[in-house]
């Protein structure tokens, strides 16, 4: 089926998401939308799936004209959309995702399951998914998950399959598979939609690439095109990829964990963990999501309780002290959920830069607040961190994403540290904000600061780490040295096979013999480059 | 197309990493703790007290289950008090070494055990309560009271499942059961047909529902506060007709109506439990179809998984076409109709006037039971009627003396109900959106 | 949350030019108001509904509509007057102290509907659903009616250790929820729902027991010594004879809302508050501990609530009985949300409560219509108030913050 955006705009308030939009995409084709976070990709599939009304412009189905009122109105058109958040209710079986809102029903409305059950299994076994129709959702690891999506698009005929952002939970290896799913579903006559800002993916998969920046499309490119050029195409001026740094001035004092465990009820989530960081490093933990690394860094801070083993900083136990008593001596935290955790939506800016440090002697008298002191911090703090506000008396609400993180980082890292631990530090953050969160922890790190950061993030991981732990299960699978790994760097793929449990020496010696598709891509555009 | 995509899993996931053993969580005694408090309970407090009495091994106390005309009744019989009260310890501490055991081992307690247990208390703390009395323990008419406490707790908890699995919070029940009886009593009265009153209570409650969502869902008003509030209202609007028009005139608009009583045949013939559960009114049989049918409909039909998924993840709802906002508005309202039909309970289903302040706090009960049941019908069915039982238990040994004041067994139910809020159930998990206005 | 992506509306301030104007329009003081005027308005059909002569010219509207209209028109404007009179200014008696009497009487009213209220204020912002001041004010009235008749001590000492045996009294009840809460995670709206209905079983069994039961009836504990009665407020110098009950627990309420606010907004342990009720998770991530500060705000909110109950038994010749809560309890659960929990808000919210509470008692004594209705009006204004949007919608009043709480929105959607 052929799909046509013509003008789509979409205006909230007075931001306007989607600027007179325009795209075809072809029968059977692979288009890659690719932009910024925020540029406005995903308001622009809500619009197509019929989440949003569009302000302006036509959606064309095989040049004719379509309105879709509702999500439902979509699918019976054929699109079928895999969220990036995945839109599956967690207590539900994978039979009963898939059934959802098109329910097999016999009388009186009472379920037909076997029926949804088998639906399952014949898609499942089409594309060798390996899906149990009867697991519960909230058991399947995420890459499954999305797999379910997916069974449940297909299960309702789609003919146009949106991915938003699919790679962003997977691990390299299962990157890779989604694209063979992707290669298979498009040899179907399946065209697809996929959003993403990574630019080596796009090159991989995609027949078209369009290029969005700011609510507009900026222009359109070729899988050949190299990654400085989408790079620049995406952010509207040449960016630098790496973040600069010297090499780590390593001091003896700082972080030991040792055999560290956490569970959640009775299976551990972090499972007999060691190692330790030293001052001036930064140690990246790596690995898919939900593979015990929140529970590590809130472990540390001390809201996760330890089962057993111990973490010590600079010599001294940090189990059995309150969060309070370890963030008063001298550990940053930044959480991996800045909405959830990170902040207090109705607090004003002045207050949630002082959140955990509003009971020191600095800012109070006895119970009192100082109210000038507090005052007076913000704007020290926000005018250090480039925060742009209309007053600090405002709700911190009133921020986008990327100014609110620079809250939090002015907050942890205003006072002097003795660990910096930051989860997912910036996620969801446009170009611009995550070089200056890069640079800040760097420069943490060159004032010997030990400093753990916490990604999923491949890309940031190698550019920011001196080494790197892999964790899986709950597990370290392997420690790697950056400055051992040569001038290469760390080789990705060795990084994803352990990602998947693989062992450090195998995943080294597979990775020198394997190549997965996003390398081979790489290693196709480099040879473009040179010639 | 026909080629399966092999995971990529090459190499072996570690198993054995890190080396010794691996380490396992504290494990929580509480179980048979309780059960242990409750044996010492049975002995320190029942068996202890008896036992300064004189001549306490002679005494007994007497059971009768006679209830109405039966073909065949149980004969009244008694048990020797003090005896039957340390046997009972005996088997109530044997359970909770049996419970630490399996505590212990990793395994966890059976639920007959619990049943056991549970009993096994109830009649220690019933055969004290009628040691060396001359008045009997009367068994049918325990159960037959505790059914009628329960009915409306029953409905209200039945409600309260529709609203909130569907992500409404029901603070609303006490008001929709007041309004259902207000309106029972009012319409039977006026049409004097009681069988009109039970259409008039449940379109009572469903306008109270129907107003919980309008303000939930259209103005994002949070649910707890338009529950409270939208009580006080309808408790306003009762009392004021209530000293006014039905004051006015008692005989038009507040005569008794009540329901007849349908007996089932056989079934009622039944010793102890027939002619309590199968000599009632049809309120009573709407209330056993209204659990059964809920707890299929809920977890086995199309309006069911709907229901769970608008109240877990409504977004998700929301992207495979179910209206979200549409089907919570639709549940509020079933729900407050379900609701108004418990209600009609108190007049025509008891066959009294309206009063003021009628339901008397039975929402909120209902609100417990329908927590303490983990959101489900048949959990919330026996939450609220281990309710209505302990508050009749307060009640009969009331009238027949018990060595309790009467002020102390009145407060019973309600400390029950904390104990189990704060010590069986702890943290629940409620339907994850619940309260949670959705917007796109 | 967006980023980045929505240049220069963080730039446009709300409070600019004719936006001033659309605030005062479409602002909170005129929503009040406005709700007020809907309630009343509600409450005068109710009036009409009920009223007999009414009834009559109902049978005949359609010959002659003015019987009806004017039957009607006399049936509310009596109640209403009679409210007025009972709240506000008694035009009809005879002296100046008659005259301003019943607006002493409101503002005796008010005062366990404001302490009360601002518990439950408090545990509004710690984002705790506390039901149960009813069974915090009998439990801190057993208190303090036990000091004021069981001690026999000097004037100040004894009213300030009776209002101390109040407050803790309170406390107490309050304290079994947040504790229950803290430790177990049991759902504070049943537990303080159960503990009023223990409070009342507790009460009737306490009016047994020696000391309190001197009567023999179990009805009635004996009176309270003269020196642990609040005096009069209003001076004879003021008004020479009055016979006024305002006394100084009034003062006690003003104390208790300047703390309150003390408490929220300026000092630490109010930060604490407002964070764990807004955002629980950042609270816990940023060191507080959630559990200390739930226990600690039902210990607050309990012992405001006993206070309340302090100016119900110690007044001359007050003593404790079954109904020393009257309905003060839920009733302050509406002044706190008519309040929208602040401090302030409560304040004025209690005034206006007291005001039809003392009125309803004059309106049902001199017209048939009985105090019930106060409460539908009462529970209508908060369902206005609560939903702003209605309130607009039914004058057709702008909306002030239209304009930057949709870009607000936008900001989430866009990066949804």
């Amino acid at each position: 089926m052929k799909l046509e955006l013509r003008g789509i705009t979409k205006v909230f308030g007075s931001l306007v998401a989607n600027d007179h939009i325009d795209l075809i995409v072809e029968p059977g084709e692979i288009h890659a939308l690719l932009g910024e976070n925020g540029a406005g990709k995903s308001t622009l599939m809500n619009v197509l799936y019929g989440l949003y009304d569009p302000d302006d412009g036509q959606i064309l189905l095989d040049d004719e004209p379509v309105t879709f009122p509702g999500p439902g109105d979509a699918v019976r058109a054929g699109i079928g959309m895999v969220h990036q958040h995945f839109m599956l209710v967690p207590v539900f079986t994978v039979a009963e995702s898939v059934a959802l809102g098109y329910e097999p029903a016999g009388p009186a409305g009472i379920l037909d399951l076997a029926s949804a059950r088998r639906k399952v299994q014949e898609i499942s076994e089409r594309f060798g998914f390996d899906v149990d129709p009867d697991a519960l959702i909230e058991d399947l690891p995420v890459g499954v998950q999305q797999r379910v999506e997916i069974i449940k698009a297909l299960s309702r005929d789609a003919q146009i399959l949106i991915l938003d952002e699919p790679t962003a939970v997977l691990t390299p290896q299962e990157t890779d598979e989604l694209i063979k799913i992707m290669g298979e579903l498009k040899a179907a006559g399946t065209s697809i939609v996929f959003i993403t800002h990574k630019l080596r993916e796009v090159r991989a998969v995609a027949d078209r690439i369009t290029v969005i920046r700011r609510g507009k499309v900026v222009g359109e490119a070729s899988p050949e095109s190299t990654e400085t050029e989408l790079a620049s195409l995406m952010v509207g001026r040449s960016v630098n990829l790496s973040v600069e740094k010297s090499p780590a001035e390593v001091r003896d004092h700082g972080l030991v964990v040792s055999d560290l465990t956490v569970l959640n009820g009775s299976t551990p989530v972090v499972d007999r963990v060691t190692f330790e960081v030293n001052g001036g490093e930064i140690l990246a933990i790596a690995g898919v999501q939900g593979n015990g690394q929140t529970e590590l860094a809130e472990v540390i801070l001390g809201i996760e309780e330890a089962a057993a083993g111990s973490v010590s900083l600079d010599g001294e136990e940090l189990l059995g002290r309150t969060v309070r008593q370890r963030l008063r001596s001298g550990l940053g935290f930044v959480p991996e959920d800045r909405s959830t955790d990170g902040v207090v939506a109705s607090f004003s800016i002045a207050e949630n830069l002082v959140l955990d440090l509003y009971s020191t002697d600095e800012f109070s008298r006895g119970v009192s607040l100082n109210l000038d002191r507090i005052a007076q911090n913000a704007e020290a703090r926000t005018k250090e961190f480039d925060v742009r506000l209309t007053h600090i008396d405002d709700p911190i609400s009133t921020l986008s994403g990327g100014n609110a993180q620079k809250v939090v980082l002015a907050r942890e890292m205003s006072r002097p540290l003795r660990l910096l631990v930051a989860s997912q530090p910036t996620r969801g953050l446009d170009v611009g904000s995550i070089e200056f969160v890069h640079k800040r922890i760097v420069a943490e790190r060159d004032q010997g600061t030990p400093v753990i950061i916490v990604s999923t993030e491949l890309d940031e991981v190698l550019a920011l780490a001196d080494r790197v732990a892999v964790m899986y299960r709950g597990r370290i699978v392997g420690i790697i040295d950056a400055a051992e790994a040569g001038a290469d760097g760390i080789n990705r793929d060795a990084l994803g096979l352990m990602m998947a449990g693989v062992p450090l020496e195998d995943a080294v010696q597979q990775a020198a013999g394997h190549r997965s598709v996003l390398a081979s891509a790489d290693a196709a555009a480099e040879g473009k480059d040179l010639t | 197309m026909t080629t399966p995509v092999v995971p990529v899993t090459a190499g072996t996931p570690v198993d054995d990493l890190p080396t010794g053993g691996p380490v396992l969580g504290r494990i929580s005694y509480r179980i048979p703790v309780i059960y242990a408090v409750l044996a010492a309970v049975s002995l320190l407090g029942l068996a202890g007290t008896l036992f300064r009495r004189d001549g306490v091994w002679g005494q007994s106390t007497e059971f009768q289950s006679r209830y109405g005309d039966q073909w065949f009744t149980i004969p009244n019989f008694s048990v020797p008090s003090l005896l039957s009260i340390i046997v009972l310890t005996v088997l109530m501490a044997g359970a909770a070494v049996y419970a630490y055991v399996l505590t212990a081992a990793r395994r966890t307690v059976p639920v007959w055990l619990h049943i056991v247990v549970g009993l096994s208390f109830v009649v220690a703390f019933l055969t004290w309560a009628g040691a060396g009395k001359t008045s009997v323990i009367p068994v049918t008419s325990l159960l037959a009271g505790a059914l009628a406490l329960s009915v409306p707790l029953i409905f209200g908890a039945m409600s309260g499942v529709v609203c909130e699995r569907s992500g409404i919070i029901n603070i609303a029940i006490e008001g929709q059961l007041l309004f259902g009886a207000f309106a029972a009593a009012v319409v039977a009265s006026l049409a004097t047909q009681p069988y009109l009153g039970l259409v008039a209570a449940p379109i009572a409650g469903a306008l109270v529902g129907a107003l919980l969502a309008w303000f939930a869902v259209r103005y994002h008003v949070n649910q707890i506060i338009i529950g409270v509030v939208l009580n006080t209202l309808v408790l306003g609007l009762t009392s004021f007709f209530f000293s006014t028009l039905l004051a006015d005139n008692r005989e038009t608009w507040n005569a008794r109506q009540p329901l007849g009583i349908i007996e089932i045949p056989l079934l009622s013939q039944i010793p102890i439990v027939g002619p309590v559960l199968f000599r009632q009114t049809i309120l009573v049989y709407l209330m056993y179809a209204t659990v059964i049918i809920l707890q299929v409909m809920l977890f086995r039909s199309r309006w069911g998984l709907r229901t769970r998924a608008v109240g877990e993840h409504p977004k998700a709802a929301d992207t495979v076409g179910i209206h979200v906002n549409k089907r919570r508005v639709w549940n509020s309202i079933l729900g407050g109709a379900i609701a108004g039909l418990g209600g009609a309970f108190f007049t025509i289903g008891s066959g009294l006037a309206f009063g003021r302040e009628m339901s008397a706090g039975n929402g909120f009960i209902a609100l417990a039971a329908m927590i303490l049941g983990r959101w489900n019908p048949t959990g919330a069915l026996v939450a609220a009627l281990l309710f209505g039982f302990s508050k009749n238990l307060g009640n009969v040994l009331g009238t027949i003396g018990s060595p309790m004041p009467s002020q102390i067994l009145a407060m019973l139910p309600y400390v029950i109900t904390i104990f189990a809020v704060a010590g069986l159930v702890g943290r629940v998990r409620a339907p994850a959106a619940e309260g949670v206005p959705y917007t796109k | 949350m967006s980023d980045s992506s929505t240049p220069g509306h963080a730039a446009t301030s709300p409070r600019t030019g004719s936006s001033v104007l659309r605030q005062i329009v479409g602002g909170d003081v005129v929503i009040s108001f406005l709700a007020v005027v809907i309630a009343l308005a509600i409450g005068g059909v109710l009036i009409a509904f009920a009223d007999e002569q009414v009834a009559t010219t109902v049978s005949y509207v359609f010959a002659r509509p003015s019987d009806f209209l004017a039957a009607s028109w006399e049936a509310v404007s009596e109640a209403y007057k009679a409210l007025f009179r009972g709240a506000v200014f008694d035009y009809e008696a005879d002296t100046l102290n008659r005259k301003v009497r019943p607006l002493t009487e409101s503002m005796t009213f008010a005062i366990p509907l404001i302490l009360a209220g601002l518990g439950i204020a408090v545990g509004f912002r710690a984002g705790l659903f506390n039901i149960g001041a009813q069974g915090q004010i009998i439990v801190g009235g057993i208190l303090a009616a036990y000091v004021g008749f069981a001690f026999d001590l000097p004037p100040v000492v004894h009213l300030l250790l009776c209002i101390l045996g109040g407050a803790l009294g309170g406390a107490f009840w309050g304290f079994i929820p947040g504790i229950l809460k803290a430790r177990t995670g049991a759902n504070e709206v049943i537990v303080t729902i159960m503990l009023n209905w223990i409070a009342v079983s507790l009460i009737a069994y306490v009016l047994t027991l020696g000391r309190f039961n001197a009567s023999g009836t179990g009805l009635r504990s004996p009176q309270i010594d003269s020196s642990a009665a609040y005096p009069p407020l209003i001076p004879d110098a003021l008004f020479p004879g009055n016979t006024f009950r305002l006394h100084w627990g009034f003062v006690v309420a003003i104390l208790a809302t300047i703390f309150v606010w003390w408490l929220l907004d300026r000092s630490t342990i109010g930060f604490e508050i407002r964070a764990a009720g807004a955002n629980p998770h950042a609270a816990r991530t940023a060191g507080m501990s959630v559990g200390r500060i739930t226990v600690l705000t039902m210990v607050i909110a309990g012992a405001l609530a006993g206070l309340a109950a302090t100016s119900q038994v110690l007044v001359g010749g007050g003593s404790l009985t079954a109904g020393v809560a009257a309905t003060y309890g839920f009733d302050a659960i509406t002044v706190a949300l008519l309040g929208r929990s602040r401090p302030l808000g409560t304040f004025l919210a209690g005034l206006l409560f007291g005001a039809f509470q003392a009125g309803g008692t004059l309106m049902q004594s001199v017209t048939p219509t009985p105090i019930d209705i106060v409460f539908v009006v009462q529970s209508v204004i908060v369902l206005l108030i609560a939903a702003p949007p209605l309130v607009r919608a039914i004058f057709r009043l702008p909306d002030p913050d239209a304009p930057p709480r949709a870009s607000r929105a936008a900001t989430k959607e866009a990066a949804a």
